[in-house]
């Protein structure tokens, strides 16, 4: 047994009862009922296309920040002026939900994280972050799939599975736990972020096509009177109905405790927008997401722990298109009752061009795994050997970050 | 680019149905060969399946429809106070699918079923593309009609994938003596004037089917027929018809002749004088139809549009018509004819897939298609192009022009997406691209599909992108 273990109050001991395995159930839970029938909910959020952290929490008193972001920087004065998270982070305006959980200390974030990955591959990158290995690697299973088996296979949160929000079961949640699959009414139609990019190499391949498609974009946006084409996650709305249904699901009585919902669309390569535009808009269909989170877990509300992350940041400088590239560092968000939050943890590295990763993105000094790790040990009582070698296979050197649940 | 055309992929793209994981590297070392296995008499036909037949599909409908009149009549009557609801009648109104329009909706799905499947198992899918240029070429239109609704699946199954590997004049008079043709181009109600039907009812003929098989069909516009041509060749026809009730109890939905609505007298078609008895008279214009010099310059003309450019080479063209005539009409004479060509290999890719060349190419190529077959159907409808429901008896247009309208494109991007996603998963799409085109995948595309924001994009970038949309 760890050391890890040794070091827990004896006390706690006895709420797990007799007949419950030890194998994972090594490390307590922090929160614990009386009655010993504690019935944790765990959360992932994958924004896919590597979400702008330095949008997202701008940290506006870093000296570089202004002028690598000129256009689109948040600032702390006017109108919408970004809501200020301590003296240093301030968070992106049309988040007044997940910023509201912060004040409550129900909100953290982790800043200049980045997993292990250091490409700038979408599809390799995703890979890294769900099957939580340490590079690319062809596996079909995902980390929090093996959480559903390291856990005590008669606990609750062990017997109904996973969720997996969408129309396949995403590489995160893939395994030899059972997974129960949902998907909230999809939209038929293709996201901007892909038409864009289609239309992009019609340009350069087939003109004919490239007229073709353009017009048939026009015509449909003219059909519904102007309405832009959705973005990858879906309007707010539909992205916060997701939200519903997922947590909605894991509240059913006999439903699955942990899961996992993505949101596609965050590539934002061109016409990011600041306080409006691209990325505001999918920002505001996050926020409302954890509105719903916290209305749908509510009775379950300090049990609960919504982890938000993303393959890979984007350039600390914006690009000729007013958007920005592949980058490294991004931030981790955390909401949710058992969240120990009001706090952004950091080991700021600074903007200044030195301090960039190889010269052009935020550098990554918080491994994202040790995010997720002190998630699984002091929410789901994972034992850190167990984290090591089965969730996070050759992370033995990765501790997990203390603190994160209250 | 690579300077030269991979023929395997040429073999995969412009003839078949597109490439299988795999299928590329399989038949590189005989691409022709690999096509010209798939030439023989049997090679289209999909296996018998639990389908019903032509009179079998048109019994089920007609039991349908009688108890549907039925009801309303039923229903008529109790609202004018003449009958008694019956305790059915008297229920709170659930909306409840006739059990029977529920087979037939069934039945339909596993008709479009039994189609992709088919399609997608073959090795290079020429045989299957062979079949579905002729089953357009004789189109008929579900929208005309019940009977149509249910009979035009099994008559491309009995009336021209049988056929589409022998002689242009059987499948010619399969066609043309098919009910649902008969139904579609409105011959059951042409009536000769001077037969015995025609005295009494004082109706008369439909040109209709006589017209399409002379324009459409056989000669093409311009193929030197007149318009007493195509009278006379109606007079002809008249009496080709569909058993009803009326004619055979047990077996009706089958071809009959109905020697009282036949126009009497021998009749003279583009020159030629027809004095054969009943209906061995219109057989006889469809065989020589069928010879005509013309019917095979239309016909080679059209093949080389559809397999190689809206524009082809005049060469092709002209070997094919030869190889028509040569082989009087032998259609896998024309189809090797086809494949031997220089000019049908080398021609740049121009030609862009039809909704349905392209839904079975993304089929094949991510071995995967929908459960729900009724949402193989609605995709089809989306893009402009129902299956076995053509705007017109000229069928569905494969030229350029007709394709590139700018809602079709459109919508072939919204499906692009929503056929990857549940590949998405299991399949990398930069390597899913280079397994398909090689080094013939431009930097361009595989720049845009390693650029993508998930896979799902990617993959719907390679089915979206030139390479595939262009064969």
């Amino acid at each position: 047994m760890s050391q890890y273990c040794q070091a827990m109050p004896l006390s706690r001991r006895g709420l797990l009862g007799a007949g419950v395995s030890f194998f994972a159930w090594t490390h307590l839970p922090k929160v614990a009922s009386a009655a010993g029938t504690r019935d944790p909910r765990f959360l992932t959020v994958i924004l896919r296309g590597a979400l702008d952290g330095l949008s997202a929490v701008a940290p506006v008193a870093d000296p570089d920040y202004a002028a690598l972001r000129a256009g689109i920087a948040l600032s702390k004065e006017g109108a919408n002026a970004a809501i200020p998270l301590d003296g240093f982070f301030a968070l992106h305006p049309k988040m007044p939900n997940f910023a509201r959980a912060y004040a409550a200390k129900q909100a953290l974030v982790v800043h200049a994280t980045a997993s292990p990955y250091r490409e700038r591959s979408h599809f390799d990158g995703q890979d890294v972050l769900e099957t939580g290995l340490g590079g690319v690697g062809r596996v079909d299973s995902g980390w929090l799939n093996r959480v559903l088996m390291a856990l005590p296979k008669g606990e609750r949160i062990a017997r109904s599975g996973g969720l997996g929000v969408g129309t396949v079961t995403p590489l995160i949640l893939r395994g030899e736990a059972n997974v129960l699959g949902w998907a909230p009414q999809a939209s038929a139609e293709a996201p901007e972020d892909l038409a864009r990019r289609v239309l992009d190499l019609y340009q350069h391949r087939d003109p004919v096509l490239a007229k073709a498609l353009a017009g048939g974009i026009k015509a449909d946006q003219l059909a519904k009177g102007g309405a832009p084409m959705q973005q990858g996650g879906g309007n707010p709305a539909m992205m916060a109905r997701a939200a519903t249904g997922a947590a909605r699901l894991m509240m059913k009585e006999d439903g699955p405790r942990i899961g996992v919902l993505s949101y596609d669309g965050w590539d934002t390569h061109a016409n990011q927008g600041g306080v409006t535009g691209r990325l505001a808009d999918l920002l505001d269909g996050l926020d409302r997401a954890f509105a719903a989170f916290e209305r749908e877990f509510a009775e379950t509300w300090t049990n609960t722990v919504v982890l938000v992350v993303t393959e890979f940041g984007r350039t600390a400088n914006i690009n000729g298109t007013e958007g920005s590239d592949h980058g490294t560092a991004t931030v981790a968000m955390m909401i949710g009752g058992a969240v120990k939050g009001g706090r952004v943890v950091a080991d700021w590295p600074g903007l200044k061009a030195a301090n960039l990763h190889e010269g052009r993105d935020l550098k990554p000094t918080t491994d994202l795994r040790g995010v997720m790790k002190g998630i699984l040990a002091d929410h789901l009582g994972l034992s850190q050997g167990v984290l090591a070698d089965r969730i996070f296979p050759g992370s033995a050197g990765v501790k997990p970050i203390a603190d994160l649940i209250a | 680019m690579a300077t030269k055309p991979d023929a395997a992929l040429v073999a995969l793209q412009r003839f078949g149905l597109g490439g299988l994981a795999g299928s590329r590297a399989a038949i590189a070392s005989d691409p022709r060969g690999a096509c010209f296995a798939e030439i023989g008499p049997d090679k289209a036909v999909i296996p018998k399946a639990d389908l019903p037949d032509t009179p079998r599909a048109i019994q089920m409908l007609t039991q349908l429809e009688d108890r549907q009149r039925e009801m309303r009549q039923r229903a008529r009557e109790v609202a004018q106070g003449k009958a008694n609801p019956t305790e059915a009648m008297q229920a709170p109104v659930v909306a409840m699918p006739d059990p029977d329009e529920v087979r037939l909706q069934d039945v339909f799905a596993a008709e479009v079923k039994a189609r992709f499947a088919f399609g997608v198992a073959q090795p290079v899918g020429f045989a299957e593309r062979w079949a579905q240029f002729w089953s357009n070429h004789f189109c008929v239109a579900m929208r005309r009609g019940s009977i149509l609704r249910t009979s035009a699946a099994p008559y491309e199954r009995e009336a021209i994938r049988p056929h589409v590997f022998g002689r242009f004049e059987t499948l010619l008079i399969a066609v043309e003596t098919h009910p649902a043709m008969l139904h579609y181009l409105d011959q059951r109600q042409s009536i000769g004037p001077n037969s015995p039907a025609g005295l009494r009812q004082k109706k008369g003929l439909n040109e209709n089917l006589a017209r399409e098989i002379l324009e459409l069909h056989t000669l093409g516009v311009g193929g030197g027929y007149a318009q007493a041509d195509v009278t006379s060749f109606a007079r002809i026809l008249t009496g080709w018809s569909i058993t009803g009730r009326e004619e055979n109890i047990d077996g009706f939905g089958g071809f009959h002749f109905a020697a009282n609505r036949h126009e009497p007298g021998p009749h003279n078609v583009m020159g030629k004088t027809y004095a054969e008895p009943g209906k061995e008279r219109g057989l006889a214009v469809l065989r020589d139809l069928a010879r005509h010099p013309a019917t095979a310059t239309f016909l080679a003309t059209k093949i080389a549009k559809h397999f190689v450019a809206d524009q082809p080479p005049a060469a092709l063209v002209a070997k094919l018509a030869e190889s028509f005539r040569k082989s009087d009409g032998d259609l896998a004479a024309v189809a090797r004819t086809l494949l031997m060509a220089p000019e049908a290999w080398n021609a740049p890719p121009t030609k862009l897939r039809t909704p349905s060349q392209f839904l079975l190419a993304s089929f094949r190529a991510l071995g995967w298609m929908p459960e729900r077959l009724q949402q193989i159907a609605n995709f089809l409808n989306l893009m402009g192009q129902p299956l076995w429901n053509p705007p017109g008896p000229n069928g569905h247009p494969d030229d350029e022009a007709s394709l590139v309208a700018p809602k079709a494109i459109k919508t072939r991007m919204d499906i692009a997406l929503q056929i990857a996603r549940p590949v998405a998963a299991r399949l990398d799409p930069r390597d899913f691209a280079v397994e398909l085109y090689g080094e013939s995948l431009s930097p361009q595309t595989k720049q845009a599909i390693g650029r993508a924001e998930n896979r799902a994009f990617g993959l719907a970038l390679l089915l979206l992108s030139p390479e595939f949309q262009r064969r």
